[in-house]
């Protein structure tokens, strides 16, 4: 089984979030990049699948340069290869369309994602590369097993779950729970090092065009200060959600 | 040309996310001076639509679709329809459905839109992005533009119309997708679903205590919440954690009792209208993004407010 696992790269969670001056870009100054977190469980599954039942993982990743450290910490965790496509990711859509052609010239069985990053939030690549490739997709995927060419997924509906089969091969964006937090992997010093043997392809990116484009981003208006209510009087405070809050 | 709207159904009625999708989509063909096209999935009364605005209802019933299936259905109407803009709520049927929709129709796709375009030529919407430490504008360039919208950020308007009326055949498409079983929190409230939701910290201490959380929310009849290390500690069902790497939260109240406010916390639950916290530290960061604040023990103010609350519902049913 091959599997391509596509990975974001995105400012750790705890980054405080600038602009530039004309407030047309994101400022990258002093910010430290992550892989995104629901891809990490994407990535860790395929891991397992490598180890129990000997899969071939392929990490991609559509970037410049400077996302290479984040491919090497993929590598470094256990990932057999990786592909860096060669372009600044301008929208989901051009991401999606670059993804389908790696996709088409590795024959991979099974495609894991995220099923959101958590930078630009655009919940849109798994299913725009499902949708290009005409293959079956599962979204916010929370369980998937493998059994020769048939998955098993369990995904979040609202308001409870859903188990699907399919037939490889799939596009599946993961998320939380698809593995246990406590198997997340850390890379090690063994794995550092491996991994820099380990190959990191650059392709060029095939012709695609974006049709979405940021001009301007705000940041939310500051809050008002908040309304501190003795401990001993939370008759005030059902007073106050129910008169001035208007939510009770 | 028009504007094309997906209205899903749970157990054949319209939830209220779904109608505020609808009167979102009005106030866009409103905008665009053409036509507002509903796709009704499963409803039992199809007409309750044209109270939102809709002047032309397309009515499927079909047993369970997959995503693909809904897609293709959706892309089927919309060509039918001429339509230039498509309107998906961010739910999760709407999450896994909108970015095919796009593909198909060759559209850009912004999600998490929280109003209503800015411009429409060139066409720009407000969207979420960071995880809602910030909003982009963004231009959509394409001819047909796909939107998800964020949860309680348009709200519900009536627009009272007469709309006609027919039926569709859902459109058949290849798939291996089955769905073998479905699985429903009975008797829970779902945290998308919820106007008011009740959340736990690791200030809780022990699995146990969450009694207090549900006890809160039943009076309030809210859905239960909680923070990540609380159900990484198994504490609490994954499904509760919410946050940056969680669900989202964008509810009318959310009441967060023993959490400290980190930043990947907030993130998720900032949207939501008004926020109360109960936290033994003043120091917590947050009641930096709260609206109001109580410094105190959670083990005696959480059960003296149910009691309150309860004397309150009574007084007000
Ligand atoms: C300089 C710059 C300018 C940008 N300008 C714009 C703009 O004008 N308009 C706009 O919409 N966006 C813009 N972006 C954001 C960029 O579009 C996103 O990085 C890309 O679209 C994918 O993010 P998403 O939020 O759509 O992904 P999602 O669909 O939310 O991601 C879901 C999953 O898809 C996979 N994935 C996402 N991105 C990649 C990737 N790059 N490589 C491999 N797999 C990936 C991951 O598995 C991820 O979990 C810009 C980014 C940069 C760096
Ligand atoms: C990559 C990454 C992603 C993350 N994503 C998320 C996310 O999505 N969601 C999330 O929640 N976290 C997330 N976190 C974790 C986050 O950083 C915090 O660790 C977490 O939110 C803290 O949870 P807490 O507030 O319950 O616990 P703590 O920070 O331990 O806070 C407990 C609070 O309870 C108070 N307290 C103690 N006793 C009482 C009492 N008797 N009565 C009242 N108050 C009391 C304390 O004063 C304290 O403020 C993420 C972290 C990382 C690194």
């Amino acid at each position: 089984m091959k599997i391509l696992v596509c990975i974001s790269h995105v400012p750790d969670t705890t980054s405080k979030i600038n602009f530039n001056n004309e407030l047309t870009e994101f400022d990258t100054n002093g910010v430290q990049f992550v892989i995104n977190p629901y891809d990490e469980f994407a990535l860790t599954r395929a891991i397992w699948f490598q180890e129990k039942q000997g899969a071939k993982v392929t990490v991609v990743h559509v970037g410049d340069a400077s996302t290479e450290p984040t491919l090497r910490k993929c590598l470094a965790i256990g990932a057999d290869d990786a592909i860096r496509i060669d372009a600044v990711p301008t929208d989901g859509f051009f991401v999606a369309q670059q993804l389908a052609e790696i996709y088409k010239q590795g024959e991979y069985d099974l495609i894991l994602t995220g099923k959101e990053s958590i930078d630009y939030n655009g919940a849109m690549v798994p299913g725009l590369l499902a949708s290009f490739l005409d293959i079956d997709f599962v979204n916010a995927c929370i369980s998937l097993e493998i059994d020769g060419t048939t998955a098993t997924a369990e995904t979040e509906i609202d308001g409870g779950t859903e188990t699907f089969t399919a037939n490889l091969p799939l596009v599946v964006a993961g998320q939380k729970g698809l593995v246990e937090e406590k198997d997340l992997k850390i890379p090690n010093m063994r794995g550092i090092m491996m991994a820099r043997k380990k190959p990191l392809s650059i392709v060029a990116p095939v012709e695609a065009t974006a049709v979405t484009e940021i001009e301007r981003f705000e940041k939310p208006a500051q809050k008002a200060a908040c309304k501190m209510i003795d401990a001993n009087d939370v008759d005030q405070l059902i007073e106050l959600l129910h008169n001035e809050a208007k939510v009770i | 040309m028009s504007v094309l709207v997906f209205a899903d159904t749970s157990e054949g009625i319209y939830k209220k996310s779904t109608l505020e999708t609808v009167s979102y989509a009005k106030a866009i063909s409103d905008l665009l001076g053409s036509e507002l096209v509903a796709v009704s999935m499963n409803a039992t009364d199809n007409t309750a639509l044209q109270n939102y605005g809709a002047n032309q209802i397309v009515n499927v019933q079909s047993a369970s679709l997959n995503n693909k299936q809904y897609a293709a259905t959706l892309t089927q109407i919309a060509k039918e329809k001429n339509s230039t803009v498509v309107v998906l709520g961010n739910n999760a049927i709407g999450n896994s459905v909108a970015p095919l929709i796009a593909a198909q129709l060759k559209a850009g796709y912004t999600s998490n839109v929280v109003a209503v375009p800015i411009n429409t030529a060139p066409f720009t919407v407000v969207r979420k992005n960071f995880s809602g430490k910030a909003f982009g504008q963004t231009q959509i360039l394409s001819e047909v533009k796909v939107i998800g919208l964020a949860k309680n950020s348009f709200g519900i308007v009536e627009k009272p119309t007469t709309a006609t009326v027919t039926d569709f055949q859902a459109t058949e498409t290849n798939t291996t997708l089955a769905s073998v079983s479905v699985d429903k929190n009975s008797g829970k409230i779902a945290i998308a679903d919820a106007d008011i939701v009740v959340s736990g910290g690791r200030g809780l201490k022990e699995a146990s205590n969450f009694s207090l959380i549900e006890d809160l929310a039943e009076v309030l009849g809210a859905a239960t919440a909680c923070s990540k290390p609380v159900s990484d500690m198994g504490w609490r069902p994954h499904s509760e954690h919410v946050g940056q790497t969680g669900k989202p939260v964008a509810a009318n109240l959310y009441i967060a009792v023993a959490i400290s406010g980190a930043i990947q916390h907030l993130a998720g639950v900032n949207a939501s209208k008004t926020k109360v916290v109960i936290n033994t530290d003043p120091e917590a960061p947050f009641f930096k993004a709260a609206d109001y604040g109580i410094v105190g023990d959670a083990f005696e103010v959480v059960p003296k407010l149910i009691e309150k609350l309860k004397a309150f519902k009574a007084e007000n049913a």
